[in-house]
């Protein structure tokens, strides 16, 4: 973990963060002072903690997740922009029609989150530059020829897909004072697991080096069922199989097994993690 | 064959747990004076319960009968038994596809709807567990009007159940006080919304996400409560009362 590198990815969505964080050096000295007094192992929590007395107080709280989830439906909105735009890449008929349905709702979404960003006084963040070869703007990442091989494009677009339903999930707890925005980003949350469900039903029925096993339209355990490790920190932590304290596996002695009940629960992740698993995303 | 029975739900009771529960001579009575629930039980088997360990004649337990009528409460307990009332209805629906599988019901058919059985008796057992002593009793079913030889009829009652999920869920969010119980809801939803997309995608391909489950902002379906009761009905003997839900 880099700590300057999370606070540059929040930057570029939040360019007062080092004010909230009360400048950047006052920021990295007070984290030095708190890392030489905790455990390494802690240090995840150190850092949420510095984070939630940046944002927690704030009152644009609500504006700032719009904002987090406004870059990635740019993110979104764009890769598919990119892949309907190559000449070649998705298959007329059924694959086509299906992206070009995909990037409606990706279209939609940024729209509606400018909107109600607007709405509640908020001032939407602007659209980053992206690089889908995951290079930090090298443009020759590991995903090269994401544009141009199929199999890649689809692993890629899984991914995501299944990251925006983690993101989403991650945030609703910080929009529990508006129903309103509440229960609108429950609804964007929701049509990204139907993405999510139909990408995977494709790779499903499509075999190819990038394809491990048969991906099921739900999650297996922490299973990306894309045969490249870069993408296994968007799965980790979907193998939970307790929920509240109750195990799941074998519960009140029905035969719910350990892939039954990592499926049948998909996994938040935090502001934090979705930031640094897309910071390759971002130029 | 349409089931014309009308399904009770059987509880979460392991067989240890029953056997806890009902001496073994109670249980040779019921064995042998309830002819009319053993007609049932053999009807039913052990997938209705989704897992071998469970007993068959687990819902013969005094405890698990089906009630005529529940009052789900109020506040986040309201809530999270409303949830389990679907739940309930959702678990035992595949209970009974998996029990009597459509004419020509492909692998793939097959194993989707395995699944999917195992992941929604994982949401009931889970909710009936977090509500404890207050959760609703069991609720009496009624699949009539499903002909669960049918792949149409299957099929299309099972998408009808996980976009009517994905809406209850969707509109329970802002319901509930606790970010706790938000976000186990929210590991559920976008569950269902996976299984309305496979289902979807298995009656029609391309459709896991069109126009009749997604509108023209981009959002998924949302339902009251009021109105997803008004849709379970069809299939909820049981009297649910919801009139002291939160509404906001």
């Amino acid at each position: 973990m880099n700590l300057n590198n999370i606070i540059t990815e929040i930057e570029k969505t939040d360019p007062e963060v080092y004010g909230r964080l009360s400048g950047r050096r006052q920021a990295m000295k007070n984290f030095a002072n708190l890392s030489g007094k905790i455990a390494l192992s802690s240090l995840p929590i150190a850092l949420g903690t510095m984070f939630q007395k940046a944002y927690g107080k704030s009152t644009d709280i609500i504006t700032d997740v719009l904002n987090f989830a406004l870059t990635l439906e740019y993110l979104e909105k764009e890769f598919y922009d990119d892949g309907l735009a190559s000449v070649g890449l998705i298959p007329a008929g059924a694959d086509r029609t299906a992206f070009e349905n995909i990037r409606l709702h990706e279209t939609e979404h940024v729209q509606f989150l400018r909107d109600t960003i607007v709405a509640l006084g908020g001032t939407p963040v602007m659209k980053p530059t992206f690089d889908f070869t995951a290079g930090n703007g090298s443009m020759t990442g590991p995903f090269t020829g994401v544009f141009s091989n199929y199999d890649l494009f689809l692993a890629v677009s899984q991914t995501l897909e299944d990251t925006g339903v983690r993101a989403y999930k991650g945030q609703a707890g910080n929009l529990i004072s508006s129903n309103e925005v509440l229960t609108a980003a429950l609804r964007i949350h929701s049509v990204e697991a139907r993405h999510a469900s139909h990408v995977r039903e494709i790779r499903s029925r499509k075999p190819s080096a990038f394809v491990v096993g048969i991906p099921d339209p739900w999650i297996t355990l922490n299973q990306s069922n894309v045969a490249s490790p870069l993408v296994q920190p968007n799965y980790n932590g979907e193998e939970l199989l307790t929920q509240a304290g109750v195990n799941i596996v074998g519960i009140n002695g029905f035969n719910i097994t350990a892939d039954d009940a990592s499926e049948a629960f998909d996994e938040p992740l935090t502001k934090e993690q979705i930031l640094a698993i897309v910071d390759p995303f971002i130029v | 064959m349409p089931n014309k029975t009308a399904i009770k739900l059987d509880e979460g009771v392991s067989e240890k747990t029953f056997f806890s529960q009902v001496s073994r001579r109670r249980f040779l009575n019921y064995a042998g004076l309830t002819a009319g629930a053993m007609v049932f039980a053999s009807s039913c088997k052990k997938d209705l319960r989704g897992g071998e360990s469970a007993s068959d004649f687990a819902h013969e337990d005094p405890h698990n009968k089906p009630k005529n009528t529940v009052n789900l409460g109020s506040g986040d307990i309201g809530v999270l038994n409303y949830a389990y009332a679907l739940e309930q209805l959702e678990a035992a629906f595949y209970a009974q596809v998996n029990q009597t599988p459509y004419a020509g019901i492909s692998g793939k058919e097959a194993d989707y709807l395995q699944d999917i059985r195992q992941h929604e008796i994982a949401h009931r057992e889970f909710l009936k567990n977090v509500l404890g002593d207050k959760a609703i009793g069991t609720l009496l079913l009624d699949f009539s009007s499903i002909n669960f030889s049918s792949r149409d009829s299957v099929l299309a009652t099972a998408k009808a159940f996980e976009d009517v999920g994905v809406s209850a869920y969707n509109g329970a969010g802002q319901l509930l006080q606790s970010p706790d119980y938000l976000l186990y809801a929210g590991k559920i939803v976008s569950v269902e919304a996976r299984h309305a997309a496979c289902l979807r995608d298995l009656i029609s391909y391309g459709s896991f996400a069109d126009s009749t489950a997604v509108n023209s902002m981009g959002l998924d379906l949302v339902r009251t409560p009021t109105e997803v009761l008004a849709i379970a009905s069809t299939y909820i003997k049981t009297k649910i009362i919801a009139n002291n839900l939160p509404t906001s």
